[in-house]
């Protein structure tokens, strides 16, 4: 029997599951994937989901060919995710950029593991987060999204959607191996309740249409392929036309362009959770399954009387750079456990200046975090 | 072509004749169109273009039958021939 | 199209468009190809088979891959994509899938197709997907100057094989028609009738649609072997080609300045990916 796109209903499901119904929800009618541990269920949730929808699962020959396939088919107008882990992702980079270069929507979600190389497959790690950032040769802007319960998962990968078609690039969905095969409560609402936002299309006629004209958001409107248009589209430098264009005047701007196109709409893009911040003295900043832990250790430090405070970043890209600054005025340091050596730690350590203390707490993956190596970190900072 | 004798339908058969145009600035000089034209139309002339590239030049236009041939071989898409004007009328004649 | 006779001189009409040029980008030609170089006449062939085939323009995507082919994408005035090396493919095969209306072509070259693009090739044609491929072999990689590629023939040289490529070639034709592809051809670029019938029939046929192109390159492949000009090569392969229809793929590999069997290998119906998807049953498994 066929089901619907949008399940609405409570049910009890994993953080990959729920990813999968999180894509169909927004209009994801196309998986380009491989399997790959932990991520591996996304696909078949999406091979078993997709025929009911009308929609198309195929299982691509590696991690570069599902990449292009999902570019190929949002230049074909259809919403498009894949799911991989570590070394996929590490083999999607190429294509990432190409996605960006072309400023293409599509999601990508990254349910990861410990590494490096074939690591630890089915444990927990958080180790990608500057990959997802810097993955990708050049420079550019990404967005990224850390969910830390099936119930995220959900939520977020129709956010990364939304972001994706709106500021015409391929985004991301960190989640780790803990979220994805943790079963819990996924609430999933009315289709009409569910916000979608879809790509910009242009209202130009084919001949006037610029396809790399930027708006005053700098985002240029879309079309897809096969509308009479005749547009051309390279991962070279191109100019407006899409013509490549390899000069350092066309260059430069583009790249800009790129970067300043999630830069200067950051403020629109970001999300956070904010735990009694106002009075504190000592900020947890933290995401995805690290900040259950990092919430605990918060409550227990509140009852003891200690002022912590704790910031979850939902969106790890672009980083809250301004958010964590103002924090840095008035606190007496911050905490970030991760699941890897520290890497988002290195952006707090940044926007937090040289005056203010920030005090990773490391991980090399496998297991979440003892809450007592947190309380430890806390307790350096507050001496 | 030399013929033994005129053939009986000589009267009814319509050879084409054209006339052939050449994009200067496109042409890169590689003599595909001169070495392949069937009636040996063209040569390579000892003019050249901005980029110093010898084009082909028409040596004898009347024996031009519009084949187009230099049309689909050229890799530069600089040289093709439309039908004679009279050639033109002929085959809308005919086709009447 | 129009034509603009902007002076007689004595014995050259002068033009500036071609009847081509609507279906070309004409504003950036002349394009990069070096003199003599056989993908200007390939390009030259699919404008004409595409007009022949009767195709809507505005429904034929064509993408290509990285290498000097695969720059014919940007000079056709169709909708068109530019890979990275060797992901023309996949990227064609998301398109064709989202949208099925669509002529979804790949024109890229011998490195991009058969070496990167390796995997994509062998299992797109596996899957049988609604795609056609003209892939441009010239024996070389020429974009990057002229290094080997998995279709060098054995003792040619290239900048990486300084003493003669020790290698054993792909036999493309072989290799995809093994794979289950449902039209497979091989044709020099000097057979320009020829390959443009070749293109139009792949064109319009379903499945997975193949034809290999041999085509000179003047600058890399025919000076590092001493083989004359662009053009003396070009003719060398027409002039040493044997047609054979229908013959066994085994049998047409391809040796240094060996004889060359062209012709159509390869010419089956066979269910496509999409409608066998289609036609799955929801429900009945699990």
């Amino acid at each position: 029997m066929s089901r619907e796109a949008v399940l609405t209903g409570e049910h009890f499901m994993t953080g990959d599951e729920a990813a999968a119904e999180g894509g169909l929800a927004a209009g994801c009618r196309f998986f380009g994937g491989y399997p790959i541990t932990p991520a591996t269920e996304v696909a078949e949730r999406m091979a078993e989901r997709l025929p009911e929808v009308g929609g198309i699962y195929i299982q691509m020959e590696d991690e570069m060919a599902s990449m292009n396939a999902l570019l190929g088919a949002s230049w074909g107008g259809v919403k498009a995710m894949t799911s991989t882990s570590g070394p996929g992702f590490s083999l999607m980079m190429e294509n990432f950029g190409l996605g960006i270069m072309t400023e293409t929507p599509c999601v990508v979600v990254n349910v990861q593991r410990g590494g490096p190389s074939t690591g630890l497959p089915t444990l927990v790690g958080q180790q990608d987060m500057m990959q997802a950032k810097w993955g990708s040769h050049g420079d550019y802007g990404v967005i990224a999204l850390a969910p830390n319960s099936p119930q995220e998962a959900f939520d977020f990968t129709i956010h990364a959607f939304n972001f994706s078609e709106q500021y015409r690039l391929p985004v991301f969905v960190m989640m780790d191996e803990s979220v994805g095969h943790m079963t819990e409560k996924v609430v999933i609402p009315p289709a009409d309740q569910i916000k979608l936002v879809s790509r910009p299309i242009t209202k130009d006629k084919p001949g006037k249409y610029l396809p790399f004209k930027p708006d005053k958001n700098l985002i240029p409107p879309m079309i897809e392929f096969g509308e009479g248009y005749r547009i051309h589209v390279t991962g070279l430098t191109h100019d407006e036309r899409g013509y490549p264009d390899v000069s350092p005047e066309a260059h430069r701007p583009l790249v800009r362009r790129l970067v300043e196109k999630i830069e200067k709409n950051a403020d629109k893009i970001y999300m956070f959770d904010e735990h009694t911040l106002d009075d504190a003295e000592v900020v947890l900043i933290s995401y995805g399954i690290t900040s259950r832990i990092a919430q605990q250790v918060a409550n227990e430090c509140r009852a003891e009387g200690k002022k912590i405070g704790h910031l979850r970043l939902i969106t790890c890209w672009p980083f809250p750079f301004a958010k964590v600054r103002e924090l840095a005025d008035r606190v007496k340091g911050f905490v970030v456990p991760e699941i890897n050596m520290g890497q988002m730690s290195l952006e707090v350590e940044r926007a937090a200046g040289r005056g203010v203390p920030t005090i990773c707490v490391p991980n090399g993956g496998g297991e979440v975090h003892d809450p007592e190596e947190i309380h430890q970190a806390v307790r350096e900072v507050t001496r | 072509m030399k013929l033994w004798r005129t053939p009986l339908d000589a009267d009814k058969v319509r050879v084409p004749h054209g006339v052939v145009y050449i994009i200067i600035e496109r042409c890169k000089g590689c003599s595909f169109c001169v070495e392949y034209c069937p009636r040996d139309v063209l040569r390579i002339s000892k003019r050249f273009n901005k980029k110093g590239y010898h084009y082909p030049e028409v040596v004898a236009e009347s024996l031009c039958v519009d084949c187009n041939l230099c049309e689909d071989i050229c890799p530069e898409f600089a040289i093709y021939s439309n039908p004679t004007e009279e050639s033109q009328t002929a085959k809308t004649k005919e086709a009447v | 199209m129009s034509t603009t006779v902007v002076n007689e001189k004595e014995r050259v009409r002068e033009a500036l468009h071609h009847p081509k040029d609507t279906m070309l980008r004409d504003e950036r030609l002349p394009h990069i190809w070096c003199p003599t170089c056989g993908i200007g006449t390939a390009v030259a062939c699919f404008v004409e088979a595409l007009r022949e085939s009767g195709i809507p323009e505005e429904k034929v995507v064509v993408i290509s891959g990285i290498g000097c082919t695969g720059r014919v994408a940007g000079y056709l005035r169709l909708d068109s994509y530019h890979t990275t090396h060797g992901r023309a493919l996949p990227f064609a095969t998301g398109l064709c899938l989202a949208k099925p209306e669509l002529k979804v072509v790949v024109f890229s070259g011998d490195g991009d197709i058969v070496a990167i693009g390796g995997n994509h090739l062998i299992n797109s044609a596996r899957r049988n997907m609604n795609i056609t491929v003209i892939c441009v072999n010239n024996f070389i990689y020429g974009m990057t100057g002229g290094q080997l590629a998995p279709t060098t023939p054995p003792t040619a040289k290239t900048t990486t094989s300084p003493y003669g490529n020790t290698e054993t070639p792909f036999n493309v034709p072989h290799l995809v028609a093994s794979c289950g592809a449902t039209y497979v051809a091989r044709w020099t670029v000097l057979h320009i009738r020829r390959l443009k019938k070749a293109m139009t029939e792949a064109l319009k046929k379903k499945g997975f649609s193949f034809i290999e192109v041999i085509a000179p390159c003047s600058t890399l492949y025919a000076r590092k072997n001493r083989l004359g000009t662009g053009f003396d090569l070009m003719k060398f392969y027409h002039d040493n080609s044997e047609i054979r229809h229908g013959a066994d793929t085994c049998d047409v590999q391809i040796g240094f300045q060996d004889k060359i069997i062209v012709g159509k290998f390869v010419d089956i119906e066979k269910p496509t990916f999409l409608e066998r998807y289609k036609e799955i049953k929801v429900g009945g498994g699990k």
